[in-house]
């Protein structure tokens, strides 16, 4: 199995890229930094016993007034800022990832309905892809938080506020992947393995599962990659907004919008750290997702 | 000409009713606009009066048409955080998203178009792959942080431009313009910027492309053999037939623009409808939402309409291809 993967195109073209190599070493150095904070990070930024508001303010650690156990200087309330972004990377990540998992599963199983069944299901959701792709998808989110905010108690928004900006950011992102999984099964549907499989006597479930879906997921992985980035943003976006994850459980977006009420008064180090941890998260994200369509891509080869 | 208009007001007939439709379900249903309008003390006459006067005790459908009906006279009921005319509010703000969002537009056709003329024509200089890294970096960097980044140096840092706010505005029949003064354009420099950058790079990338493209083809290369100027080729023929794509996606991104106002709106607190949008959400401002979300809708359908248009007016073989014999 190993000998077979190291063999493969997909490896190969790895190694030829160092674009690609860095970006991945990137990739998982922020993802090990994030899951692994609890137990890495200097300092544990919600434990208020151990933030001291005498430690608040301090610079970067390089620069004139900097203390060595604040690498990246301390907020308002002296917190690191290292630990907070390495936290608060988490929540990014944590977001980033289920939206698109979300919008996949929608979007997979939504768009191998329509081009399968063909007919009235896939004029009907097609139309409903066609609507929603007019609107930038960061203005949807936005207006599912905005419903579920209002139809919802306000405790009882702020305890599931996670889960609901994981649900706005995954609708926003569907028709992508339905658009995508619906051309590929439609050229599939016709092919001889399908009928096949319907002379066999399987029934449309079965041959939708098993046969066709397997077939259709190429080009899903690549969209999906790429898709992080933007989910990574759009949750960022929304926190930065006031609107997205809970100021309980910051994200590098609420880590932003906290910093930046400071960014007039000299403490510069409070947003841009935070900032710059998001765009090396998202750039390494985004050419990994590049390298990998070109990858998988068998025009190129 | 006329009949493709028609059609394609046809075709925007049903987003707009959807959208309607999804607008009016969030005013009926979402939370209880009945006891928000009453606040704390009332008595159960005033509810079944307010009720009446909602005319929430109709049946759904006259309800709908109602709603349309107010909708298209542009009355979209009070704000619940400001006690005033949704209307009045969105008119109010409306020249400064306006301003915000076509100085934004037009810097990113301004620079974008020619930075991809000139990455295109000239792909192996310096200064090319200057432009090239440059637009990596706008694509890449949120919104949000493109607008600190840039407070921190110019309006922090160098102290030279505004970082809030839309400095001194005239009024010129009820619309406010930064326009006409100096601390207006100049409260104007850094949003603008912050709202354009990526549509410009986007732009450029576009043309760079496309011009690439277009310089391979004959008769580029028959134009060279005819003795054409350098400039008549490369603007006379070449640029000119990369306008169509262009259009599509600058059109497509004006309705972004529109829509991404809203984080710069946050920003650099622009007093526009973008800002009076997220404090809705915030505060769950249900008819603001829904008549923000009805006026998008028209944008974007207009927009589209508009860029249908231009196709018309910039490429003949399309006409051709309409009435001819497919």
């Amino acid at each position: 199995m190993m000998r077979r993967f190291f063999d493969s195109d997909i490896w190969w073209s790895f190694t030829r890229s160092w674009v690609t190599i860095i970006s991945a070493i990137v990739a998982a150095i922020c993802i090990f930094g994030a899951v692994l904070s609890p137990w890495i990070a200097p300092h544990n930024p919600f434990d208020l016993t151990s933030i001291d508001l005498m430690d608040a303010f301090k610079p970067p650690a390089f620069s004139e007034g900097g203390d060595a156990r604040f690498p990246l200087g301390t907020d308002n309330q002296g917190r690191d800022v290292l630990s907070a972004i390495m936290y608060g990377a988490q929540v990014s990540l944590l977001v980033g990832f289920a939206a698109t998992l979300f919008a996949v599963l929608l979007g997979v199983t939504l768009g191998l309905l329509a081009g399968y069944l063909g007919g009235t299901v896939d004029a009907l959701l097609m139309r409903i892809a066609d609507i929603q792709l007019t609107f930038p998808s960061i203005l949807v989110a936005l207006l599912i938080d905005g419903i579920v905010r209002a139809a919802l108690p306000r405790e009882m928004h702020d305890q599931i506020a996670l889960y609901v900006v994981i649900f706005a950011i995954g609708i926003s992102e569907w028709p992508k992947f339905a658009r995508t999984v619906r051309g590929s099964t439609l050229v599939e549907r016709n092919k001889e393995y399908v009928l096949a499989a319907r002379v066999i006597g399987l029934g449309q479930g079965a041959i939708m599962l098993r046969h066709v879906l397997p077939n259709v997921l190429g080009p899903v992985l690549v969209i999906g990659t790429l898709n992080l980035a933007l989910a990574i943003l759009a949750e960022a976006t929304l926190s930065f907004l006031g609107v997205g994850v809970p100021p309980t459980q910051p994200s590098l977006g609420t880590l932003i919008r906290f910093g930046n009420d400071y960014l007039f008064s000299g403490e510069w180090w409070i947003t841009i750290f935070p900032g710059l941890a998001l765009i090396i998260m998202v750039l390494s994200v985004n050419l990994l997702g590049d390298w990998l369509r070109d990858a998988l891509n068998p025009k190129l080869r | 000409m006329f009949a493709f208009i028609i059609s394609r007001l046809l075709q925007a007939l049903p987003v707009m009713l959807v959208v309607s439709f999804i607008s009016f379900a969030m005013f009926a249903y979402v939370g209880d606009p009945v006891a928000i309008m009453l606040g704390q003390d009332f008595t159960e006459e005033q509810r079944q009066a307010l009720i009446r006067q909602l005319g929430l005790d109709q049946p759904f459908f006259v309800q709908f048409g109602t709603f349309l009906g107010n909708a298209v006279q542009g009355n979209f009921g009070i704000s619940y955080r400001l006690s005033r005319p949704v209307a009045e509010l969105i008119v109010e703000r409306a020249p400064a998203t306006l301003e915000l969002a076509f100085t934004a537009a037009f810097l990113a056709l301004a620079v974008g178009v020619p930075m991809g003329v000139y990455t295109g024509l000239y792909r192996n200089s310096w200064l090319s792959k200057f432009f090239l890294t440059f637009s990596l970096i706008g694509v890449s960097l949120p919104t949000f942080l493109i607008g600190i980044l840039l407070i921190l140096v110019f309006a922090v840092w160098l102290g030279w431009l505004p970082s809030f706010g839309r400095g001194e505005v005239v009024n010129i029949a009820g619309w406010t313009s930064g326009f006409f003064t100096w601390g207006g354009l100049k409260a104007l420099v850094l949003p603008a910027v912050t709202l354009g950058l990526f549509q410009l790079t986007l732009i450029m990338r576009l043309v760079r492309a496309e011009m690439l493209e277009v310089l391979r083809t004959d008769y580029i290369k028959f134009a060279r053999a005819r003795g054409l100027p350098n400039r008549a080729v490369h603007f006379g023929h070449a640029l000119k037939n990369t306008l169509v794509p262009v259009i599509t996606i600058a059109g497509l991104q004006l309705g972004a623009i529109i829509a991404f106002a809203i984080v710069t709106e946050t920003v650099f607190q622009w007093p526009g409808m973008g800002l009076l949008f997220i404090q809705s959400v915030g505060a769950a401002d249900i008819p603001v939402m829904a008549a923000y979300l009805m006026l998008i809708a028209l944008v974007f359908v207009v927009i589209n309409l508009v860029v249908d248009l231009l196709y018309y007016a910039v490429d003949p073989r399309l006409r051709i291809g309409k009435s001819g014999g497919h």
